[in-house]
């Protein structure tokens, strides 16, 4: 069985916030709520890196260990869904996710919070209903129909990958041997330092013809 | 005499500190237990109108569409 996930590869990333668009438009996200965004380190800066983060669908999901109301749950391919009739909009879970991906919609005066929006790899959500009030609640299907989420089908350098956690972890490995770097832009050492190495948000230094 | 007394009294007092201040090094164990899922179930992707339940059709096209993705099947790297 299937295991999806997203890798974004910032080589290639260009920061077109193609990803962005297609997400929004795919799935009539409402103003204010970005399921997905671009983020850029160093911006501006020679060597800056651009990568596209929405919710990892992590395998151990922290929004779902935090959550009150237990209306997080991990369907059969490995994608994080949550049941939108039953969050109470609590906030927890942006509270607990390192990638910022729980969304609330602003519901009304006062700062009052919606029922919590996030990526749902483009499989649409728990429960049956009119495939409208599905649509209105969580967005398309894409994943029933035989498709792949359109923020990485529309991504034009295909630096953002989806699908199977082992296909395209391949994909990118292969990218990484091919071009002989690469695979240190992204991991543990990059994010909070290596031991000896630079310190996290320094920028990444000159790869070129190292092994 | 009274030298000795003192000084392994001390001694005693400092060893009786050293193991009472191992136990406030200890880091708090917390077992944590997912809750159970409160929601509606979730419907499997291949039983939809256009795999009605066919695993297998299912996961062979994802699995191609996936590794589509891939530019170098398309063109080969030099």
């Amino acid at each position: 069985m299937a295991r999806m996930k997203f890798i974004c590869d910032p080589n290639r990333c260009i920061e077109c916030n193609g990803c962005v668009t297609a997400c929004k438009n795919a799935n009539d996200v409402p103003w204010g709520v970005n399921r997905r965004r671009v983020v850029t380190l160093n911006d501006g800066v020679p060597g800056e890196r651009s990568i596209s983060v929405a919710c990892m669908h992590c395998s151990d999901a922290p929004c779902m260990a935090v959550c009150p109301v237990d209306c997080f749950v991990r369907s059969d391919d490995g994608v994080v869904l949550h049941d939108k009739d039953q969050c109470i909009g609590c906030g927890y879970c942006l509270y607990a996710c390192p990638f910022g991906a729980p969304q609330f919609p602003q519901a009304g005066a006062f700062g009052a919070r919606g029922k919590m929006d996030k990526c749902t790899f483009c499989q649409g959500g728990p429960g049956k209903g009119s495939e409208e009030a599905q649509y209105n609640k969580y967005g398309q299907n894409r994943i029933a129909e035989g498709k792949l989420p359109l923020c990485a089908e529309m991504c034009s350098t295909k630096a953002l990958l989806a699908g199977d956690g082992e296909v395209i972890s391949n994909i990118f490995r292969e990218r990484v041997t091919v071009r002989g770097k690469g695979a240190e832009v992204v991991g543990w050492a990059t994010a909070y330092g290596a031991p000896g190495g630079p310190k996290s948000g320094a920028a990444p230094a000159p790869t070129e013809g190292k092994k | 005499m009274m030298w000795t007394v003192r000084k392994s009294g001390v001694g005693l007092a400092a060893l009786l500190c050293a193991v009472a201040l191992t136990a406030c090094g200890d880091k708090k164990v917390t077992v944590y237990e997912q809750g159970k899922y409160s929601g509606a179930p979730v419907a499997a992707p291949w039983d939809s109108p256009q795999y009605g339940g066919k695993q297998a059709q299912w996961e062979t096209t994802l699995e191609a569409r996936t590794a589509g993705q891939n530019d170098y099947s398309r063109i080969p790297a030099r």
